[in-house]
């Protein structure tokens, strides 16, 4: 099936000079991905977090990408209007170097979905729930590159990954909540 | 399951190093709510009448408000309750920040500390790994940089953590309780330190639950949505540079003079570039849009952050400018003192040098400017060396243990505690009433809902109360608009005025939530976000518990009289309940006395202040009755000499 040549792409815009690291998002997220929908708080749970020291004045709100197996093994150091940044702080990765981003009980990662559901959001709920307006949604047509479908081996490769990660049951159990969320 | 709590208690004891983790009963959630009426249960059963503060019996409690870690917006404030050496009496403290919400995701609704560790030690929470852990590399460590350290020490930026500085391990009576930027004021630093506990580090990543999930995040997202657009909510102070009012109307020095035309236009000038140019950013709180706290970063001394009258205290005190309070502010962040109560100390200390009750050789090496006098003894404070050694015990104390007239430099405090800076004219009934009757020892913790003075202009007042949503009662409308001169109200009005300000301020310490979009803020423009209106839904919606107004008027009304009674219970009488004498110019003894005694009827306590058996009865205290009784403070045939049971709920 051919796919078509514009795609939407969905940007949360972050100002982190009005970030005030008061973590309504954490809370918004946590409750809007909670199953029955909004019926517990754990901001641990949340695909946003803010990287936050008060002390240094840092606040960073960083929006959970892919699952990556191992750290990096160099990171930059961001100097920006005088503070030093971690490159860890603009990384969404779920990565074995933090617990950002896995799920507090099971260990297995978490990723932003940009809060798809049925009926969609007029804006992800995050971007709601931010009062400062240090976070806003914009969408965006992009050209769709032409997209190589992946063998099936690699698929696999990956699969076995995770398997010898987390063991076959919590893989299993991942992929069908996956299954289900997106057939839904 | 329980909803909006977690059940559970933490029982820590710091003698026997023993760590539980204990469940509670849920209807004592339905009597007391949690944060402070539930520590002031605690603290009345556990912890008998004649222990000294400083006894390893005595209690040092932490607690989530019942909001805690729901979705309602600015339920931040951790409540700190534990009995005070300064004032023998039960100790109000709150933070905001995010340690109670912390606290509630690691499981627990809030820790109770007993005993005292051999030597300095933090706690350490993580979910249900609880550990008393050593902490002698702590000791004199400041405040934040103690947070800082212990993040890097446990791994993990995301613990939060409350800590003491070297005032609360020397037992300084001022000493505070700091959280990153935010401080726990009035007496609990102490304790804390007197228990030589340095810290408590927790991190939570478990869930909190909510009983109609639903309708609850609908209703606070409306709330939240409200807070960030209105102006009626959130400290004013954080962006209005016209600061006029406390310096024109608050005494300087040891709360004595007034400059009443101090403020100018080139000042203001002058303090807003100081401001800006050394300003890193706003912050705020868990969970809320608003932007409270600024954090200033000035040249060579910590970074801290400050809220309200905070920016004012030191260099009125000192009779300097802003710069010093900027320059003093992260110092004594650091340090852990209450920055309301210590310039007090420090301006009295240096008025009795001038009245020659203290010499130079009480001082020794002391600079000869104000500004090196205030830094001199605040070093001299916090380490208990030489004069501040007695310092460091209070206003209070220090001038008892100072003698020689020294007592007559202590006028400015009441129960023992420094007040605010304020000497007025003549005499505003409500205000006595609170000044007099709070147990929350500063007129912030009392004020709020009722507006301070009437609008000059019966449009105005009509316009004003036409968007009153958070009266508890239409009466307030008409009180309001019926209300001209400011001392010119009936008695009758000022007691309902005064308990509504109280019922205020006794939900938000027991749910959570922050005077600023609450209990504090009505009072100036009457829109705040949370009121008796709004309350016990989103208290039902969190919690499944039944709550309606009623129902949380009476639970005001039980924990206000069991505060009551735990002080009671440790000698607090109607003697003790004087604002200080020249807080007013003008003042009529026979009027305010009669006064007094129409507002401890209408509470429902007898010419004492204590609380009668009926009372007590009618809110399900009979237990306190009881005990009242056999401690031979209330006597059995005094049955209710009240003059109505203010106890019905159904006034409201
Ligand atoms: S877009 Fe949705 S899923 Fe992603 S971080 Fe924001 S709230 Fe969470
Ligand atoms: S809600 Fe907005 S201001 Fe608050 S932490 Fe998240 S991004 Fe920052
Ligand atoms: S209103 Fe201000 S002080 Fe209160 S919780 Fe919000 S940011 Fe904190």
């Amino acid at each position: 099936m051919a796919l078509p040549s514009k795609k939407i792409v969905k940007e949360i815009k972050v100002d982190i000079e009005k970030c005030t690291g008061c973590r309504a998002c954490e809370m918004a997220c946590s409750a809007f991905h909670a199953t029955p929908r909004y019926s517990t708080i754990n901001p641990a749970k949340s695909r946003i977090r803010i990287v936050a020291d008060e002390i240094r004045d840092e606040y960073v709100p960083l929006r959970a990408a892919d699952y990556t197996p191992s750290e990096c093994t160099g990171r930059h150091v961001y100097l920006i209007n005088g503070k030093e940044y971690s490159e860890c702080s603009f990384c969404g990765a779920s990565c074995p170097s933090r617990d950002y981003f896995v799920e507090p009980d099971s260990g297995l990662p978490l990723k932003c979905d940009m809060c798809e559901s049925v009926p969609p959001l007029a804006e992800p709920m995050c971007v709601q729930v931010c009062g400062t307006d240090a976070l806003t949604y914009v969408e965006r047509e992009e050209d769709r590159e032409q997209k190589v479908q992946p063998k099936r081996g690699q698929i696999e490769v990956g699969l076995e990954y995770l398997v010898q990660q987390y063991g076959i049951d919590a893989v299993a159990e991942s992929l069908n909540e996956l299954a289900r969320v997106k057939k839904a | 399951m329980r909803y909006a709590e977690t059940g559970f208690n933490l029982e820590i004891d710091l003698s026997r190093g023993s760590i539980e983790k204990v469940q509670t009963d849920p209807r004592e959630t339905a009597l007391y709510l949690g944060g402070q009426g539930m520590a002031a249960k605690i603290l009345f059963e556990r912890v008998p009448a004649g222990t000294d503060p400083f006894s390893p019996d005595n209690l040092l409690i932490f607690s989530t408000g019942l909001l805690h870690g729901t979705p309602a917006p600015a339920a931040n404030r951790t409540v700190v309750n534990t009995f005070s050496p300064q004032t023998n009496l039960m100790s109000h403290s709150l933070f905001g920040g995010f340690f109670g919400p912390e606290l509630k995701y690691a499981g627990y609704d809030r820790i109770i500390i007993r005993g005292k560790a051999p030597d300095l030690v933090y706690l350490c929470i993580h979910n249900d790994k609880v550990e008393i852990r050593d902490a002698k590399h702590l000791r004199g460590k400041g405040s934040t940089e103690t947070g800082d350290l212990l993040k890097k020490e446990l791994k993990d930026q995301k613990v939060q953590v409350a800590a003491i500085g070297l005032a609360g391990e020397n037992r300084v009576y001022m000493a505070s309780i700091e959280h990153n930027h935010a401080s726990a004021a009035r007496g609990v630093g102490v304790i804390m330190g007197d228990k030589r506990l340095k810290a408590i580090a927790v991190r939570g990543t478990r869930e909190v639950n909510i009983a109609k999930p639903a309708e609850m995040f609908q209703v606070c997202q409306d709330i939240h949505q409200k807070m960030a657009a209105s102006n009626d909510c959130g400290d004013w102070m954080a962006t209005d540079e016209d600061d006029s009012f406390h310096h024109n109307h608050f005494a300087w020095g040891n709360a004595r003079t007034r400059i009443k035309n101090y403020w100018s236009d080139e000042l203001q000038e002058r303090w807003t570039r100081w401001k800006y140019e050394h300003m890193d950013r706003q912050t705020g709180c868990y969970n809320c849009p608003k932007k409270c706290r600024n954090v200033i970063n000035w040249p060579g001394k910590p970074r801290f952050g400050y809220k309200c009258f905070g920016k004012d205290t030191y260099h009125m005190a000192a009779f300097l400018e802003l710069d010093f309070s900027y320059e003093i502010l992260g110092v004594a962040q650091e340090y852990g003192v209450d920055s309301y109560a210590t310039p007090q100390v420090i301006a009295f200390a240096l008025e009795l040098l001038e009245a020659g009750i203290l010499t130079d050789k009480d001082f020794p090496g002391m600079p000869a400017d104000s500004r090196g006098r205030f830094f001199y003894l605040l070093e001299k404070i916090v380490r208990r060396e030489g004069i501040g050694d007695i310092l460091a015990n209070s206003v209070s104390h220090a001038a008892r243990l100072i003698g020689n007239g020294a007592e007559a430099f202590d006028h400015n405090t009441t129960k023992k505690f420094e007040q605010l800076p304020i000497k007025l004219g003549k005499l505003n009934p409500a205000y006595f009433l609170m000044i007099a009757t709070g147990e929350k020892m500063s007129i912030t913790q009392i004020e709020g809902s009722f507006p301070q003075d009437p609008l000059p202009t019966p449009e105005e007042r009509k316009a004003f109360v036409d968007k009153w949503e958070a009266v508890p009662d239409e009466k307030f409308k008409k009180y309001f608009m019926e209300w001209v001169k400011r001392s010119d109200i009936s008695d009758e009005r000022t007691c309902e005025i005064v308990d509504w300000n109280e019922a205020m301020h006794y939900i938000d310490d027991s749910i959570g939530t922050c005077g600023f979009v609450s209990s504090f803020r009505g009072q100036f423009g009457g829109g705040v976000p949370y009121h008796m209106n709004n309350i016990p839904q989103i208290i039902a919606l969190a919690t499944g518990m039944e709550m309606d107004k009623a129902r949380l008027w009476k639970t005001f009304q039980r924990i206000r009289t069991l505060v009551r009674a735990v002080n009671v219970k440790r000698g607090l009488r109607r003697k003790d309940e004087r604002p200080p004498e020249d807080h007013w110019a003008v003042r009529d003894e026979k009027y305010e006395q009669e006064l007094l005694s129409k507002y401890y009827a209408f509470k429902g306590w007898n010419e004492q202040g204590i609380p009668t058996r009926q009372t007590l009865e009618l809110l399900d205290l009979d237990y306190v009755a009881d005990e009242l009784e056999e401690d031979g403070i209330l006597s059995a045939d005094e049955t209710g000499s009240a003059a109505q049971p203010v106890a019905e709920p159904a006034k409201i």
